[in-house]
């Protein structure tokens, strides 16, 4: 065992970290010696952990300790390749770090899965993972790695985009909502209406995202320029405004359908039983069906939401700011880092609204709305 | 008492119910039978409105019902349908309570309420009060829609099959009971059913429907002894009508004075069980008891055959 152990740890050792990717370095040219090892070992006997233990809390807490042992690593080695000072040098993840990552990473979703917490657990350890990850980004942990050293030249913008990513995508859900919701109601309540108005959703759900902003550009621009009042509120053919629009006319068709059938889903017994005890239109669907539709909805709402947050980086390209706008220069530049200060936060974000809005989901869904029954 | 006066349903040039007339007695239990399609729920959801009438009345103790706000009439008339139609996000007790809170009663009255009809029902406050629907049997879930029906001590009560999604052992208890609230209560019942045993078991008067016109209207003996149409006397069944109507009456009423040495049946039997009881037994005669124990007459077997013919 030892001797195919030494075998084989050398090959792995040769593939991980592959540091700057100009220039690829093995572990043990960037690491002292004792360090490669420890982290040879750590990984080694979460490999052995991954293969050899069924118990998923300690599969978990493997993968969870590795990631971490992992990530100092990498920063140890950004920290020892760095020259004191010097702000010009780059020292990136390589292949084998964002490969092991994900190895990883895949160790503890399925971990996480079989453990099947319950939703307030996952939003707790959510929590927990992004204050893990943000108390080392603060202490500076990573301050040498070239993701960082990216946010260093853009810190005074890096809020303000994330903070209008943000928004982009919340508002336009929040208009979505605001208008889809009725819109799915009254086509529950005509259903004459809803196949017109579901098919032209789809008409524009099937849209590229780069068309609708340019097919926006036009109409917009034209408002602009004839309204004045219009044009001091912000809306103008290139900008937030299109971007806003076309998020929300994207958001409509999720939110409108997963209404109607959140709708229909609920028991016609239960129904047909409030307004026979006398409840008025409004009582009924305030009382019976929107609380029994609303898991339904909550599930439209968050495909919309993870669908926004990543549809906005492309809101970038028309001036409409967000975290596309590193991503785009980053492209622009060749700057892979560039991307990645841009994509990292928009993955972390959509997962974030993601798991937080399933967790609702499911403290929503907790009484099952009983078996579809039928009357004479 | 509720007059039905002329009432007709059409959904464009289809007639679902045809000019249909009758009158419900108060303190008395009406049922409406018929084939699926005979219109007899449409019927029973005119009387609360739920379905409006394309023509004709319903009177409300000599009121039209279409005098008030269709919401509020219902709130005056239980309700309870087939598959009870709980509300699956609330607990028993916020069931109950539910005509109640629309009506604006204090909460003690409410929680007092709903406390008395669960255990009418039997169904233990501590228990099930805060149970959700789904964790009930299908017995318990029927009886849970009944009591909400009646919560607001509605007095008229109306039942779209309300027992058709239970087992044969729990039908024959749930109608029992039935009978019990509505002795108890006096509450005016309107029953919609497909099957006709149940109906003359519940039924003080039958209506039999087919295509939308109601064929006859009368008690249970009447429409086996002298239907007025064929459908009727298909409806009834031909083979075993002698059978169904020596259901409907008890021993005490056929009772004849003397005494018997033959077996022991209580006057509250139906004389279809007395007779089954002479067969099987092999007596003449059956000795009937009140329901103190004491005798109350015998039974000879051309007694009962002669209550058999018509």
């Amino acid at each position: 065992m030892g001797l195919l152990a030494v075998i084989w740890l050398p090959f792995v050792v040769f593939k991980t970290n592959r540091i700057m990717p100009g220039e690829p370095r093995g572990l043990q040219q960037v690491l002292s010696e004792w360090t490669a090892l420890g982290l040879q070992a750590v990984l080694l006997l979460t490999a052995a952990v991954a293969v050899g233990v069924a118990d998923a809390k300690r599969r978990l807490i493997a993968a969870l300790a590795a990631v971490i042992v992992l990530a100092l690593a990498v920063a140890a080695a950004a920290n020892a390749l760095t020259p004191a000072g010097n702000k010009v040098v780059r020292v990136a993840p390589g292949a084998a770090s964002w490969l092991l990552l994900i190895c990883l990473g895949l160790l503890a979703t399925d971990a996480i899965t079989r453990m099947r917490p319950g939703p307030l657990v996952r939003v707790l350890l959510l929590v927990l993972a992004l204050a893990a990850a943000g108390a080392a980004l603060a202490v500076g942990t990573f301050d040498h790695l070239s993701v960082m050293r990216e946010y260093a030249g853009n810190a005074s913008r890096f809020p303000l985009e994330l903070w209008r990513h943000i928004w982009l995508a919340g508002g336009s859900l929040l208009a979505a909502v605001l208008v889809g919701l009725p819109l799915g109601i009254l086509c529950h309540r005509a259903p004459r209406l809803q196949g017109p108005l579901l098919g032209t959703l789809n008409i524009i759900q099937t849209i590229p995202a780069i068309a609708l902003f340019g097919i926006l550009m036009a109409p917009l621009g034209a408002l602009a320029a004839r309204v004045p009042a219009a044009a001091a509120l912000g809306i103008r053919g290139i900008g937030a405004a299109p971007a806003v629009v076309a998020l929300f006319l994207y958001s409509l068709l999720p939110i409108v359908a997963n209404t109607v059938v959140g709708l229909r889903r609920v028991s016609h017994a239960a129904v047909d039983a409030a307004f026979g005890v006398g409840m008025t239109p409004w009582q009924v669907l305030r009382g019976i069906e929107l609380p029994l539709a609303l898991p339904v909805i909550i599930t439209g709402i968050r495909v919309v939401l993870v669908q926004n947050i990543g549809m906005v980086t492309v809101a970038a390209l028309i001036g409409g700011g967000g975290l596309g706008t590193f991503v785009f220069q980053g492209i622009g530049q060749t700057a892979i880092d560039l991307v990645l200060l841009g994509a990292i936060p928009i993955v972390v974000l959509a997962f974030s609204a993601s798991v937080m809005l399933d967790a609702l989901v499911e403290v929503l869904d907790r009484s099952p709305s009983g078996a579809p029954e039928s009357t004479s | 008492m509720i007059q039905i006066e002329g009432l007709t349903k059409q959904y464009g040039a289809t007639t679902v119910v045809d000019a249909v007339s009758f009158n419900i007695e108060r303190n008395s239990i009406a049922v409406i039978v018929g084939t699926s399609g005979s219109g007899k729920s449409t019927l029973l959801r005119m009387i609360n409105r739920l379905v409006e009438p394309t023509a004709g009345r319903v009177l409300l103790d000599g009121a039209d019902t279409r005098s008030e706000p269709a919401h509020l009439l219902r709130r005056r008339i239980g309700y309870a349908i087939q598959g009870h139609g709980l509300f699956p996000h609330r607990t028993v007790a916020e069931n109950v309570a539910t005509v109640p809170r629309l009506l604006g009663w204090p909460e003690e009255r409410i929680r007092s309420r709903v406390q008395e009809l669960l255990e009418i029902f039997q169904l233990d406050p501590g228990l099930y009060a805060d149970a959700l629907p789904h964790q009930l049997s299908g017995g318990q879930q029927q009886r849970v829609g009944v009591a909400r029906a009646l919560a607001a001590e509605p007095g008229v009560l109306l039942m779209d099959e309300p027992f058709g999604a239970l087992d044969p052992i729990i039908r024959a208890k749930a109608q029992e009971d039935l009978l019990g609230i509505q002795r108890r209560f006096g509450t005016t019942m309107v029953l919609v059913t497909h099957d006709m045993d149940e109906a003359f078991r519940l039924g003080h008067r039958v209506a039999v429907m087919r295509q939308g016109q109601l064929l006859q209207y009368d008690r249970p003996a009447v429409l086996l002894t002298h239907p007025s149409d064929p459908f009727v006397a298909r409806m009834t069944g031909l083979t075993d009508r002698a059978m169904k109507l020596l259901a409907l009456t008890t021993a005490g009423e056929a009772a004849l004075p003397g005494g018997s040495d033959g077996p022991c049946v209580a006057s509250s039997a139906s004389l279809r069980d007395v007779l089954s009881e002479l067969l099987w037994s092999g007596a003449a005669s059956a000795l009937v008891l009140g329901e103190d124990g004491s005798p109350r007459g015998q039974l000879p077997v051309a007694a009962i055959l002669a209550r058999g013919r018509p």
